[in-house]
């Protein structure tokens, strides 16, 4: 046997073993989780209002109290599994949880290696507002004053719809965009509506309404591939959630705001 | 070492480089009219103790000498709509300079005026000049043309320090920068552009500034 052919053989059986150990570790995670009582969801901690360490030290935020009322739902006990953003797709893919509720986004690359389930929490840019300003569109905002951060993404996003005499006013950083918006400098701010949420919670002087989106990402609940049993079961009980008004409940408690109708 | 620049990205945006030259401009401008003219009245009336103003400019003087110029800044434009004053990001620029530059040059202006001699002001009451005469036609010119390199010094301080309204979003050159830099993630080569830019406009600013000093003072010094 040559060297190369060698070689080819011994990454292929790798790639082989490899991938039986992976399809062993994802044999039907339901019927495990069922088996042992208790369903393993990964959950942000680092990432309010969806995922931080409350006063008693325990998690608690939008992702916690999706977890707990899909444990409630499946009749299984919930362990909430903490982790960080970079490596809540490896807790799922190695098999260390059963589900990530982590305020995960869609894309491509994550849909090659994870299944999605239908969104359970709104996540996207928007221009916010006072109440009594009438905005519904790009072109309402003709002859207004936009306060944006500079260089994020509803800048982006938001100076390539803007009419032409639609003020905006690019500020360093999100603190300086909300404080003009705070102190009447600006009629609307584009950002983020968790960032919107935290602006409601802690200040009383002039309060954020979703006027419209510019970019919209929502969250989704993630499971491993071929998990279809898993996956059937926690898209019924999301629609169920959302039916009963359980989820706009928790978006009410953490975002200050009714779910989205179309979420 | 291996880095590529790329200016063609950054001349892409040569009229927001423009606007933004504009603007510094002309916030130096109208922040130094009026800042001297602060600067004048604050030095005469300290130099001279005239009573109650020569208290109020010291704590003036006092309070925006000992405080960083970006604080002065969002204190106005954060600070007075909330106190029911609304003004625009540029008002607010043009307010925070021309207070920052009044402060200084009552200072450098007072300097200029005390080192008058006592002789001089003498020989003009002995003419029987009124105060205010004595004042525009015997102090004010030699004291201006003693100090007028400080003056230049501060206003191109002033400029450069313009920069920093860029923060409230008044769209002077840094705020170019920081715009380019934002759109076309190309720093190195914006800000190696625009520190160019600043370079060029202090030393314009200070020829302008010596030659009209020249010009309305007379005489060789400056």
């Amino acid at each position: 046997m040559n060297k190369r052919l060698f070689l080819r053989t011994l990454i292929a059986t790798a790639i082989l073993g490899s991938s039986a150990i992976a399809l062993n570790a994802h044999a039907d995670a339901l019927a495990s989780a069922e088996k042992s009582g208790t369903l393993r969801i990964a959950v942000p901690q680092d990432f309010p209002p969806f995922g931080t360490v409350g006063p008693d030290l325990k998690p608690r935020g939008y992702d916690i109290d999706v977890a707990n009322l899909i444990g409630r739902e499946l009749k299984l006990k919930v362990e909430l599994i903490p982790v960080s953003s970079t490596n809540r797709v490896p807790y799922l893919t190695t098999g260390k949880a059963d589900l990530v509720i982590s305020s995960l986004g869609k894309n491509a690359e994550r849909e090659k290696v994870i299944d999605f389930s239908v969104a359970y929490a709104p996540f996207y840019n928007g221009i916010f507002g006072p109440a009594d300003l009438p905005i519904k569109s790009a072109a309402d905002t003709a002859g207004k004053t936009v306060g944006v951060t500079r260089g994020s993404v509803e800048d982006l996003e938001f100076s390539k719809v803007a009419p032409a005499n639609t003020s905006i006013k690019r500020f360093e950083d999100n603190n300086s965009t909300i404080s003009a918006y705070l102190s009447g400098q600006v009629q609307l701010i584009a950002t983020g509506n968790v960032v919107a949420a935290a602006v409601n919670e802690s200040s009383k002087l002039r309060r954020l309404d979703t006027k419209f989106l510019i970019k919209d990402s929502p969250c989704y609940v993630a499971v491993n591939k071929g998990e279809a049993a898993l996956l059937a079961r926690v898209n019924e009980v999301i629609a169920k959630l959302k039916r009963s008004g359980d989820l706009n409940q928790v978006s009410q408690r953490w975002l200050h705001a009714a779910l989205p109708a179309n979420l | 070492m291996a880095y590529s620049f790329d200016f063609a990205a950054v001349l892409e945006y040569r009229e927001v480089l423009l606007a933004g030259t504009l603007r510094t401009l002309a916030l130096t401008a109208t922040g130094t009219v009026f800042g001297l003219a602060i600067g004048v009245l604050g030095a005469v009336s300290r130099a001279w103790r005239i009573a109650p103003y020569d208290k109020v400019f010291a704590v003036y003087v006092e309070a925006v000498r000992n405080t960083p110029f970006l604080v002065q800044l969002f204190f106005i434009f954060f600070g007075l709509p909330s106190l029911g004053v609304q003004i625009n990001e540029w008002q607010a620029a043009i307010l925070a300079m021309v207070i920052n530059l009044g402060a200084y040059t009552t200072e450098i202006i007072r300097a200029g005026i005390e080192a008058t001699p006592r002789g001089q002001i003498e020989a003009a009451q002995s003419l029987a000049m009124t105060r205010a005469q004595i004042f525009r036609q015997v102090v004010l010119p030699p004291a201006l043309r003693k100090v007028w390199p400080a003056i230049c010094s501060q206003v191109v301080i002033v400029m450069l320090g313009s920069s920093v309204c860029s923060q409230i979003a008044a769209e002077e050159l840094t705020f170019a920068a920081n715009f380019i830099q934002s759109r076309n993630f190309r720093a190195f080569e914006t800000y190696f552009i625009v520190t160019a830019m600043y370079f060029v406009l202090a030393l314009l600013v200070r020829q302008i500034m010596i030659r009209g000093g020249r010009r309305l003072l007379g005489g060789r010094r400056a």
